[in-house]
């Protein structure tokens, strides 16, 4: 069972503790994700984004007429809320959901799966591929990859000003001065906007995708790994850039990373993700100091420190990540848990607020 | 760019060189042999000269007397300055025959090769947008069966269906019975109307390879980081597929369709012969069977050249299309 509880930051866990005890004892796998029951949330204007019990599966087709044999759960709830101008830093292994959750909160992997996704107070999904269209313009994403996610037939000044065009946001006249203005920003010559993208490096083309995201003056972007493809002493540069935008532009940003030093210096609050759920999630602070997810203890082990008589305790998890098409029963961690007890492995444990602003979905801190 | 025109222009003369003279070997060894036909007719004839007599004549007066190589060589050297000799078939300048034919050949296949592109295309398009849909399975089974098709037998279901069945055209031939009585604008009309069959089996033959083609590359743009890109910008669906999609589709679509351009010339043989159509394909069958070694000569050297050309075309339209690739 995956019943969802919802978190309202502001105010303390206990009012959705009455709306659920009785669905826990329900028969399993008979209700379909998209029924399971779900406790909308309250709309609250402090947080731009707030994502409830979000999830996203992808049907495996097979046999011979394609039939879907089973779902890759590739997230599977996701609850947070994210607040205006701060930046969230999502962390987790490869393959745990983290650029999923990312998209499908822009509504680019097509449907959702259940869930919601409150961008301003408005639920993304229901809005026709029209009315999209225009709120587009206010969430953007940078991937992870420069050298495929620029159009290699698109001169760069077309790439950036193409969508700015296309929804009328600066008048004819100042439009190559927007553009001009945009690429300087980032760090970006006017003259290189007749220049196609195979003709910049990589630092470079990563720049493009932020002017590219920018020039539609966004309120929030999920940054997908924007640096992970790039040479350190590139990485932060990029860095860098962005968190200057971020001041001048009071962006929001979701910031996508298995690098752990980075999300510290970027992030305001930190999610930790794992097999599709968000295991943990707090101020950079609470989580970096007193992680209290044992996945997350394990995580935050592996960050070297840079002195070497400083002796580091790894914490090392036995085995791999399971398969998100079959993930382990009650808590999806027990497998590689090393407090793992019997409970974990029947109930699914449910998000809880340890301190304030700081969430751990564990059964250790029921008490 | 000069320089890779050049250096490819004297590497086809190299390979045209080696193409002509494996060309020629195989004419030379045609169990069907043109001159040993002639000999037997004139040798039946009472009175007349003992065949080995007569395969010595004939074979001194067409030049056959010498070996393969030696033949080659004086082929070539007469063919170098123009002179491609007299069909053996239809007795009259190789060339004269060519220019006679293939006009008729180019229109058909021009005209098939127009509907080729406006059907395939956008059906490849649609099928790849639309992918794993209803719509992409019927254009796919419809493709497939069109490559799959035998020319031969699927003239034969067109010809079944309308011309025994319904009547609605000829069976074969490029002009009716009356043709000569019509007006201009009549005879015209007379052989459009006999093109009709052999122009819609040459599409539907033709338009699945080009249709599995553009799906095939419209999926593999489709799927790629840019285009996710193209929709987080908010552009319109439209412009997705037709601008960011597409566009980089075109580069190898170009590529093949610049590429069998020349191919135009070569005549469609099988469906040529199937409807009857005197077109360059037709003709080269006709003088093939009867052993005619100076016309089979010219028209499969012709269409060698015609390949080289085409492979080069392909490649030089590479470098345009695409702004990332320079050939220098």
């Amino acid at each position: 069972m995956e019943d969802e509880k919802i978190i309202a930051p502001v105010e303390s866990a206990e009012p959705n503790e009455a709306a659920q005890p009785v669905e826990a004892a329900e028969p399993e796998k008979v209700i379909t994700p998209a029924e399971e029951p779900l406790v909308p949330v309250q709309y609250d204007p402090q947080y731009i984004l707030m994502v409830n019990g979000l999830k996203k599966h992808f049907p495996i087709k097979g046999g011979m007429f394609s039939k879907t044999v089973g779902y890759v759960k590739a997230v599977d709830g996701v609850t947070f809320n994210l607040k205006r101008g701060t930046t969230m830093g999502l962390v987790g292994e490869s393959g745990c959901g983290k650029t999923t959750t990312g998209r499908v909160i822009l509504r680019l992997s097509g449907e959702k799966t259940a869930g919601q996704v409150l961008f301003n107070g408005q639920e993304v999904y229901d809005l026709s591929p029209k009315e999209m269209r225009p709120l587009r313009t206010k969430m953007q994403i940078i991937f992870q990859d420069p050298f495929s996610s620029l159009s290699p037939r698109l001169p760069v000044g077309e790439i950036i000003g193409e969508a700015v065009r296309e929804h009328n946001l600066v008048s004819k006249e100042d439009f190559n001065d927007y553009i001009d203005q945009v690429m300087d920003n980032c760090g970006l010559q006017p003259f290189h906007k007749d220049r196609y993208p195979h003709e910049f490096s990589g630092g470079q083309r990563q720049r493009i995708c932020i002017a590219r995201a920018l020039a539609l003056n966004p309120e929030f972007v999920v940054c997908d790994e924007p640096v992970s493809a790039l040479d350190v002493s590139i990485q932060a540069q990029i860095i860098n850039l962005l968190a200057d935008l971020q001041d001048k532009y009071k962006l929001t940003y979701l910031f996508i990373s298995h690098d752990l030093s980075v999300v510290e210096h970027i992030s305001d609050t930190v999610g930790v993700m794992y097999l599709g759920n968000l295991v943990e999630y707090g101020s950079t602070e609470d989580i970096f100091r007193n992680p209290l997810h044992p996945y997350t203890k394990a995580l935050f082990s592996a960050i070297p420190v840079p002195d070497p008589t400083v002796k580091m305790k790894r914490i090392v998890l036995e085995g791999s990540i399971p398969s998100p098409a079959n993930p382990p029963s009650g808590c999806k961690f027990h497998t590689r848990c090393e407090h793992c007890t019997q409970r974990c492995k029947e109930e699914v444990p449910q998000q809880r607020e340890i301190e304030p602003g700081h969430y751990v979905v564990c059964h250790l801190y029921d008490q | 760019m000069r320089k890779f025109i050049i250096k490819r222009l004297l590497l086809s003369v190299v390979i045209l060189f080696f193409v002509a003279l494996i060309i020629y070997a195989l004419m030379r060894c045609l169990p069907t042999s043109y001159i040993e036909s002639i000999a037997r007719q004139k040798s039946m004839q009472p009175g007349s000269k003992t065949f080995d007599e007569w395969m010595q004549q004939l074979s001194a007066t067409y030049g056959m007397d010498k070996g393969i190589i030696a033949g080659f060589f004086s082929w070539l050297g007469k063919a170098l300055t123009g002179n491609f000799g007299d069909s053996w078939f239809y007795t009259e300048p190789v060339l004269q025959v060519f220019n006679r034919t293939v006009w008729l050949s180019f229109i058909m296949g021009g005209i098939a090769f127009i509907f080729e592109i406006i059907i395939a295309i956008p059906l490849g398009i649609i099928a790849a947008t639309k992918q794993y849909s209803k719509t992409d399975y019927t254009v796919s089974v419809i493709a497939l069966a069109g490559i799959s098709l035998p020319t031969f037998f699927f003239a034969a279901l067109l010809k079944l269906l309308f011309s025994v069945k319904l009547g609605w055209f000829e069976l074969f031939g490029l002009v009716g019975r009356n043709h000569q009585q019509l007006s201009s604008f009549g005879q015209f009309l007379d052989k459009a109307h006999h093109l009709v069959l052999p122009i819609v089996t040459l599409v539907v033959i033709s338009i699945g390879g080009l249709m599995r083609y553009t799906r095939t590359n419209m999926l593999e743009v489709l799927n790629a980081d840019y285009i996710r890109t193209a929709r987080a910008k908010g552009v319109s669906e439209h412009k997705v597929i037709y601008k960011h999609a597409f566009r980089n589709t075109l580069i190898p679509l170009v590529t093949i369709i610049g590429g069998s351009l020349p191919g135009l010339f070569s005549g469609a043989l099988i469906t040529e012969t199937l409807y009857s159509i005197p077109g360059i394909g037709y003709t080269s069958y006709n003088a093939m069977v009867g052993g005619d070694i100076p016309f089979s000569m010219f028209y499969l050297t012709f269409i060698a050249v015609l390949t080289l050309i085409g492979n080069l075309i392909a490649d030089i339209l590479y470098a345009v299309v695409d702004p990332r690739v320079r050939i220098s």
